[in-house]
Parts: structure tokens; C-alpha cells; sequence
């Protein structure tokens, strides 16, 4: 056998570990920002730094820049070695890497000024949809060429787990992306109401599934055996997680949505396979901390299996609290509190942070060809991170449950114990001030990890290219006697491929065909109208502005709901809502039933500044939405987008639309002129009132018709 | 929303849950019986494949 000398591209790898330090400080910086900002509401200071901006400014930095880069890392990485083998063109690696940059500039540029879908996790507009798409393709392309080109003949339970990765991300990307656009930084989503919400969580919960967990699995499975220098505990228990893993993930998206006005069915299933994830995934974690049996005295010395065994901890404590979570009664508890917040950061801080930092600790002097500067320093940041966890996640589940609790008390008369939402808010503060004081622990360690990797950097010299050398590939392989279907696809990449494809489709389009095909599925309501043109504005604006990051717009079935804000929603009232706005999570009240309860003056002076409506509000001011005109010259591209996606509007409503749109604007300036309010009418705090006016407003319309034809 | 009302709208919808049940029973069982059966040398050969690197030196 002829044996080959080739180079392993270290260069790539090197890129990606610096992107991923400089973007997980920027990400958790304006993480603890946030943070703060519900503590002091008056670092809110400019639009820009509006938590409803920078909130989504955050999750997406420590998502797509901080973990994304950890993940190329790894697989940059981890692959050559596992396929014996050069990425297959270092200029598609430089692509890459360098468009994956620019995407994340693009989106530090674009969110903070408002620019967004409005769809968590993917409030990217529409050309960075696409860029995202095409580099999306870069990385599948230099990926797939380079197992193509291997000299190692079966493929490791690693790369499967990077293949269902690039395959999934893609599709759900694809599927959750699909907008209408309006100009060229403004889209609506194709789907709506109902159909949008089940698509996005879809997304939303796969997200975490395939860009958060399974690429990491596969840099578990490649990193722990490495480092330890002990092969996976179990090969048989990683095929079948594998399978079980991408086969019950995808359908579990529902689970985001229990007690919503998601048809039952879709929620059932949604419960019925969160539950079930709880064995591959155990089964995962087993594999990944049993590989160190017999070997926990290295764990002792090394700080890298330190962070890797903290790490696989807190993924099995997340995917065991993720199954609970998902039953219907835990989740009434837990959604749209902080016990939610706590759960993803247990995730994101112990499992994708610590597992990045032991491959960075363990890489970068690596192929710096030195040894790291001071163990002792990364032995700080070990303990200190491990603090912050502790103090950023017993804080928050506290929050969490002080929260419900409030939420649901009754008194002996039958009346809610805090009928005030923002009691059940400003109690929390305490708690967020602990919170945050976790950030800065794990912060303070990040910034430590960082010096040291500089000093460790300045000490080494990069080996670029790496010599290696493996027997070339047979090209015919001479099978050994009968052989196994499964032995034969793990030769078999593209097949390999196409069937977790088939996998992974399956649950997604079970779950969401009925969705879109059967139309009782969502019982229409006929008084539910479409907006007018200022109220498409106003919902613009709200979502310009983030709004739902903090009011969600979905009363659940549930007496203290109901008690609280009013009759609980129904899906047909979503019909037009492109995108939806449901919500996760209530920093401020429910918003469904807000119109119609406070008069517009209300509005205007809450919008001004919300404490002189409700003393101790932590919420933003918005006193630029008085002066700043609408933004009429879009309008008649708004309406005609609409239309296109099915909003019955008459038809030419587009020219009209705006002579529509400056009557109902005059009529709420003159309301508000009876409260002593002097406003010109084309302000966009009109537009804004008129909308949060509309919110619930159809419904009531239905029941006085109602009401009128029985007494009748 | 019962469930039951959408599926009883697709004609001889009885088949589909039956297909996908019989066709993930029989890729699980398949799966789970060949992971319990196949030869250790093999599991051994895969297990190692990323310890197996006789030119790099591995320091922690």
C-alpha cells in the first residue's frame, strides 16, 4: 500500500478559535448589558440599546458567532484528522470563515437599528437569510469534499453527527426563512398566525437541536476519546443515540407552544417525543462521561477534562429538564418565566461554553506547538465559570417559580393576589441582581481564558500546515464476506446523508402538512379583519422595536390567565399576523387584550416614559416614537406584500392605502387632543396606539354581534 | 381540536400511521439487533479511529 504525505490545515482552524473568543465576548458582554438593563432601566439609554434591540442582538451573538465558530472549530479540526485528510480547498475554507464574519457584522449592524424579522433566533432579514443559505453551502461543500476525498474508509460517529448537522441547519433555515420582501431590509413571513408560530419553533427548537447540540455531540465524541487518549465507552450505544437522537428531535418543536392556540393534536406530539428524548439523549451523556472510566485521575490534573466533564454534566442535567419541561402542567409553570431563561443557560453556559473552552485550552497550544502559559489560570477560570453557572441559574429558576406563583394566586375571594403585572416584576429584582452578578463571574473567566490564550499564542509559533501521511484509499474495497446496511453507509457519505435527510423530514412535515392542508384546522373568525394600513404601521413598529421580546400575545386556557388579561386566544385571530408574535417570555404583561382597556392618552404618555403610568416600570422609553414621522412612503409596497400573501385587501388598496391611513391617524390626534395631548397625526406614536388598540379588539367586535343576534 | 376530526377528513388515511410505524419499527429494530451483533473487531477498528494518529504527539 502506497502511503501519502499530506498537510493538515491548521491555519482554518486557528481563524475560527480567535473568531470564536473575540464573538463570545461580545455576545455575553451584551448579554450581561441586557441583563443589567432590567435592573437599571435607565442604561436603555438611546433606541439603539433598547432591550427589546439588544436582547436579540445578544441570543444571536452567542448562537451563530460564539458557538458557530466554536463548531467550525471543531469540525475544521476534528475532520482532516478522522477522514486522514486536507480540507478539500483551502479557498472555500477562507470563504467560510470569512463570510460567516461578515454575516455576523451584518447582523451587529442591522439589529441594533431595528432592522429584524421579528421570529426568535432568526431575526436576520432577508438578504442575510440568503448569505446565511450560500455560506451555509460553502461549509456543506468543503465538508462533503473532504470526506470524499479521505483516506480513512468508514466514517466516525462524529462526522454523522456533522452531517445531520449541515443537513438540518440547511433545511430548517430554508423552511423558517421563507419572507416576502418589502424592500431590501424589510420582509414579512411567508406564514402566519398559527402556521408561522409551529414553523418557527420548529425552527426554534431544532436550532438548539442541530446547531447547538448535535455538531458539540460530535466534538464530544471526537475531543473526549482524544484528550483522555481512551476510546468512546460504547460504540453500539453512540450508533443508536445517533439515530434516536435526529429522529425524535425534530418532532418535539410543539413543546414551545402547549396551551397556545396551536391545534391539541400538534402539542400532544410535541410532549409525546420531548418526553421520549430524554433516553438518547441520556444515553449521549452516558457514552461521553463513562469514556473517562478509569481515567478520573486525569480529570483531576487536567483542566481541559475539568471544563469537558462539566460540560456533558450540564448537557444531561439540561436534555433531563428539557423532557419535564415539556409536560403540559411543568411548562404552564415555567413558559414565559425566567425558569425558561435558566434552562437555556444552563445549556449555553455549561454545555456550549465549557465544551468550547476545554477544545480551546487543549487546541490552541496545540497547534501553537507549545504548552499553555498558566494551568493555573485556566484552573481560575474553570472555578469561576463553574460560580457563574451556579449564580446566574439558581437565581433565575427562583425568579421563575416566584413569578408563577404570583401570577396564580388567588385570593379567598376569588381575585388575584397581584392583580398589578408589575408586582410580580419588581419582585424579581433581587434575583436579577444575582443573575447578573453570575455573568460577570463567567465573564471575568472568559476574559482570563482569553489573556491566557494571547500569552500562549505569543509564546508558541502556528503550525500552519501539519504533516501527515495515511495509506491511500483503495479504490476497490473487497468486502469481508456478508456485510451490514449499516456498515455499508457509513462508507457511504451522500447516502448517509440523504437518509438522515428522509429522517429528519419526516416528523417536521408530519407535524406541520395537516397544519397548512386542513383548514379547520384554524376555525376562521369572520369579525377578525385585517389591519388597517396605520396599524400595519404601528405592528412595524412593534416589531421594529422588539416588543416581543418582553409581551407576549397569547393568553393561555388557564383561570389566572384568563382572569388577569381576558378571554384566552383563539388561533383564528392570528390569521393575518405575518410574522406572529406570540412571545416566550414576560418581562411586561400579556398584550393580546390590550386594546381597548387603557384610552390613547394612556399610550401616549406610557410610550413617553412608563413610570408615570405605572411607578417602578422597567420598561424602555420610547420618547423618539412622539417626533419620528411614519414612514408613509412604504406603505403601498406593505400593502401590496400583504396581498400577495393572501390578505384579502380590496384590490388597487395600495394607492389608497395611505389616504386611509392619514383619517384614522387624524381621528386618534384628535382623541388625544380631548386629554390635552397636541400631536401632529403623521407621528409614529399614532401608528403605534393604533395598533395596540387593535390587538384583541376583533374578537369583542364578535361577541357584541353575538350577543346582539341571540337577544334578538 | 381533536385530532380525530382532521385525520377521519383524508381518505384511508389508516394506511400512513401504519407505514411509518412498520417502517421505523423495522429501521429501530434492525438498528438496535445489528448494534447488539456486530463484531467487536469492527466496533474496536471504528472506536479508535481518532486515537489512531502515529504522527502526532498527544499531550494534555
Amino acid at each position: 500500500m502506497e502511503i501519502e504525505k499530506f498537510q493538515y490545515d491548521n491555519k482554518i482552524v486557528k481563524q475560527f478559535a480567535f473568531a470564536t473568543i473575540l464573538w463570545g465576548l461580545v455576545g455575553m458582554l451584551v448579554g450581561l448589558w441586557v441583563s443589567l438593563e432590567l435592573i437599571f432601566p435607565t442604561l436603555n439609554i438611546i433606541p439603539m440599546t433598547a432591550f427589546g434591540r439588544l436582547r436579540p442582538l445578544h441570543t444571536n451573538a452567542v448562537i451563530f458567532a460564539f458557538v458557530g465558530n466554536g463548531l467550525f472549530m471543531g469540525v475544521y479540526y476534528s475532520l482532516q484528522r478522522l477522514c486522514k485528510a486536507r480540507m478539500f480547498s483551502d479557498k472555500l475554507s477562507a470563504i467560510h470563515f470569512w463570510g460567516w464574519q461578515l454575516i455576523i457584522v451584518s447582523a451587529a449592524l442591522t439589529l441594533p437599528f431595528g432592522i429584524t424579522t421579528g421570529k426568535e433566533y432568526a431575526e436576520l432579514e432577508w438578504p442575510i437569510d440568503i448569505a446565511i443559505a450560500l455560506i451555509w453551502v460553502v461549509f456543506a461543500w468543503n465538508f462533503f469534499g473532504t470526506i470524499i476525498k479521505r483516506r480513512e474508509r468508514h466514517l466516525y460517529v462524529a462526522i454523522w453527527f456533522y452531517i445531520a448537522t449541515i443537513v438540518t441547519v440547511a433545511v430548517l433555515h430554508i423552511v423558517n426563512s421563507l419572507e416576502m420582501p418589502v424592500s431590501f431590509l424589510k420582509s414579512y413571513s411567508l406564514y402566519a398566525g398559527v402556521q408561522d408560530a409551529l414553523v418557527q419553533w420548529w425552527y426554534g427548537h431544532n436550532a438548539v437541536a442541530f446547531f447547538l447540540t448535535t455538531p458539540y455531540l460530535g466534538i464530544m465524541y471526537y475531543f473526549i476519546p482524544k484528550i483522555s487518549e481512551r476510546p468512546v465507552y460504547s460504540y453500539r450505544l453512540s450508533i443508536i443515540h445517533f439515530w434516536a437522537l435526529i429522529f425524535l428531535y425534530i418532532w418535539a418543536g410543539p413543546h414551545h407552544l402547549l396551551y397556545t392556540a396551536l391545534p391539541d393534536w400538534a402539542q400532544s406530539l410535541g410532549v409525546v417525543f420531548s418526553v421520549m428524548l430524554i433516553a438518547p439523549s441520556w444515553g449521549g451523556m452516558i457514552n461521553g462521561l463513562l469514556t473517562l472510566r478509569g481515567a478520573w485521575d486525569k480529570v483531576r490534573e487536567s483542566v481541559v477534562l475539568k471544563f469537558m466533564v462539566v460540560a456533558v454534566t450540564a448537557y444531561g442535567m439540561a436534555t433531563f429538564e428539557g423532557p419535564m419541561l415539556a409536560i403540559k402542567k411543568v411548562n404552564s409553570i415555567a413558559h414565559f418565566t425566567d425558569w425558561v431563561v435558566a434552562h437555556v443557560h444552563i445549556g449555553a453556559l455549561g454545555w456550549n461554553g465549557f465544551l468550547t473552552f476545554g477544545v480551546l485550552y487543549w487546541l490552541v497550544p496545540k497547534i501553537f506547538q507549545t504548552n499553555l502559559w498558566s494551568n493555573k489560570m485556566a484552573n481560575w477560570h474553570f472555578w469561576l465559570g463553574s460560580l457563574g453557572i451556579l449564580f446566574y441559574a439558581i437565581p433565575m429558576y427562583w425568579a421563575g417559580f416566584t413569578q408563577y406563583l404570583m401570577w396564580q394566586e388567588f385570593t379567598a375571594a376569588g381575585f388575584l393576589r397581584y392583580p398589578n403585572f408589575l408586582e410580580t416584576v419588581t419582585q424579581l429584582r433581587p434575583m436579577y441582581i444575582m443573575r447578573s452578578l453570575g455573568g460577570v463571574l463567567y465573564l471575568t473567566g472568559f476574559v482570563l481564558m482569553a489573556y491566557n490564550l494571547i500569552k500562549t499564542v505569543k509564546a508558541g509559533k502556528l503550525l500552519e500546515n501539519e504533516d501527515a501521511e495515511a495509506p491511500a484509499l483503495e479504490k476497490v474495497y473487497v468486502k469481508h464476506g456478508s456485510e451490514h446496511w449499516h456498515r455499508v453507509i457509513e462508507r457511504k457519505p451522500i447516502q448517509f446523508m440523504i437518509l438522515s435527510l428522509v429522517v429528519i423530514l419526516i416528523g417536521g412535515m408530519i407535524e406541520m402538512v395537516p397544519t397548512f392542508l386542513i383548514k379547520s384546522n384554524i376555525p376562521t373568525i369572520s369579525s377578525v379583519k385585517p389591519y388597517s394600513p396605520l396599524e400595519l404601521q404601528g405592528r412595524d413598529i412593534y416589531i421594529r422595536e422588539g416588543c416581543y421580546v418582553c409581551h407576549s400575545q397569547m393568553v393561555r386556557p388557564l383561570r389566572f390567565e384568563t382572569e388577569r388579561y381576558g378571554e384566552y386566544s383563539k388561533a383564528g385571530e392570528f390569521v393575518y399576523d405575518h410574522p406572529f408574535q406570540w412571545g416566550s417570555k414576560r418581562n411586561g404583561p400579556d398584550l393580546a387584550r390590550v386594546g381597548g382597556k387603557y384610552p390613547n392618552s394612556w399610550h401616549y404618555n406610557h410610550m413617553m416614559d412608563p413610570t408615570t403610568m405605572s411607578p417602578g416600570s422597567i420598561m424602555p422609553t420610547y420618547p423618539f416614537l412622539l417626533d419620528k414621522e411614519i414612514d408613509t412612503a412604504s406603505t403601498p409596497a406593505k400593502i401590496r406584500a400583504m396581498m400577495k400573501l393572501g390578505v384579502p385587501y380590496p384590490e388597487g388598496y395600495d394607492k389608497i392605502a395611505n389616504h386611509d391611513l392619514m383619517i384614522q391617524a387624524q381621528t386618534i390626534a384628535d382623541n388625544l387632543k380631548m386629554d390635552k395631548i397636541e400631536t401632529v397625526s403623521d407621528r409614529e406614536i399614532v401608528a403605534l396606539i393604533s395598533y395596540l388598540q387593535k390587538l384583541g379588539r376583533d374578537l369583542k367586535v364578535y361577541h357584541l354581534i353575538n350577543d346582539k343576534q341571540a337577544k334578538k | 381540536m381533536k385530532f380525530i376530526n382532521y385525520l377521519q377528513s383524508i381518505a384511508g388515511v389508516g394506511i400512513f400511521p401504519m407505514i411509518s410505524l412498520i417502517m421505523f419499527f423495522i429501521f429501530f429494530s434492525v438498528l438496535l439487533v445489528w448494534a447488539l451483533r456486530v463484531n467487536k473487531e469492527y466496533i474496536t477498528d471504528m472506536k479508535n479511529i481518532p486515537l489512531d494518529n502515529n504522527n502526532e504527539t498527544t499531550q494534555l
